[in-house]
């Protein structure tokens, strides 16, 4: 058995220590907001919170996650109003959606340890997360947009 | 023989002995500093005094030749890129998704080297190598490799200020460093450096004891 701490709460899971984090949270808890990409540490749907840092959990197995704090996207806010959220929603940045809660966690690491990011922080920030939709204007838009709520919000 | 012969005779003899042992020695010191031509901090001149074998420029620069080979093979050379960008594969080519250096080498907000470099390998072709501490050379010192000469490298090597504060000592322990060692178990999909990890650690040892000294300048690799 396995103890996990997802999204504030306890879950003891009966895998195998090498399976990764992805698999546990998508088939063993139903946490499907994390989506699985690639696979291999190349595209960034996957990334979840590991005590604050932007994992990505196809790649880390759930041995490492053991004793630590994982947030996915179902746990970012309680109530879905994260500035990230909020700013989302307000230029409908998602096309089909697949890759944006990976976008959305990256995001949200880049604005804990940046509150008013630039174009080039941003960069710096999102350059492993793609969209193959090609919303990269809008995500830069809405992530200045969300650092201007967080500013407000404090 | 007279007298009046003798004075200037003797005087011209120690003259000539005098400038002989200037030129002598002006000969050694500069020779001895062309070869070594390196920048010596305390560490090193301390280290030398005490801890070295006899010094031996010919075995210290032919050592370094062969500690050069490994340490620009690309399991060295691609963590200590010229840029903040790593290095990838063993074309060296950047890093795919450009992740950068930030200040302390662990990378920037959500691209963080262990955001993706596990504690260990991942199984499989090309996978993410792992180590728990993966990193780059901190932003305040770079310790390039790549571009740098031999001669450049070597007297990087041995430089405290270039060197990230080691000691001659230190040097030497860091050939079995966990991270330098990550170099022989690259996983799936990647060559291994030209010497064995023993074999490296002996000249790299060698290079150190025999007085570190730095091969002549030349072209960059
Ligand atoms: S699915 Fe993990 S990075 Fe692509
Ligand atoms: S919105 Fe479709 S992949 Fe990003």
């Amino acid at each position: 058995m396995i103890k996990l701490t997802i999204n504030k709460k306890e879950h003891n899971v009966d895998v195998d220590p090498d399976t990764p984090l992805l698999w546990v949270l998508r088939d063993t808890l139903n946490l499907v907001g994390t989506k699985y990409g690639c696979g291999v540490a190349q595209c960034g749907a996957c990334v979840v919170h590991l005590n604050g840092e932007a994992v990505r959990s196809c790649v880390t197995k759930v041995s490492r996650a053991e004793g630590k704090k994982v947030v996915t996207i179902e746990g970012l806010s309680e109530t879905h109003t994260h500035p990230l959220q909020k700013a989302w929603l307000d230029l409908d940045v998602s096309q089909c959606g697949y890759c944006q809660a990976g976008q959305i966690m990256s995001a949200a690491v880049l604005l804990k340890e940046n509150k008013n990011p630039t174009d080039q922080d941003i960069d710096d920030a999102m350059a492993g997360n793609i969209c193959r939709c090609g919303t990269y204007l809008r995500i830069r838009e809405a992530i200045h947009a969300a650092a201007k709520i967080q500013r407000q919000d404090a | 023989m007279k007298k009046r012969y003798i004075l200037p005779v003797r005087t011209m003899a120690i003259l000539l002995l005098l400038s002989s042992l200037i030129i002598f020695m002006n000969f050694r010191f500069k020779s001895e500093s062309l070869i070594r031509n390196s920048v010596v901090g305390q560490a090193h001149t301390e280290f030398l005094k005490t801890e070295l074998n006899a010094k031996d420029s010919v075995a210290s620069v032919k050592a370094f030749a062969e500690v050069y080979k490994v340490l620009m093979s690309p399991r060295c050379m691609n963590c200590h890129p010229s840029g903040d960008v790593p290095l990838q594969g063993d074309d060296s080519h950047l890093h795919a998704m450009l992740p950068k250096r930030g200040k302390d080498g662990k990378g920037l907000y959500a691209m963080k080297c262990t955001n993706c470099h596990q504690p260990t390998n991942i199984e499989g072709l090309n996978k993410p190598p792992g180590h728990p501490d993966w990193h780059l050379p901190p932003a305040n010192m770079k310790m390039v490799f790549e571009g740098r000469t031999p001669n450049q490298l070597a007297k990087q090597l041995v430089n405290p200020r270039t060197n990230g504060n080691k000691s001659m000592q230190q040097l030497i322990e860091h050939a079995d460093d966990g991270l330098v060692k990550a170099g022989w178990n690259p996983g799936e999909g990647r060559t291994l450096p030209p010497l064995s990890h023993e074999e490296f650690k002996k000249v790299w040892i060698t290079w150190i004891k025999t007085g570190a000294y730095a091969p002549p300048p030349m072209k960059a690799k």
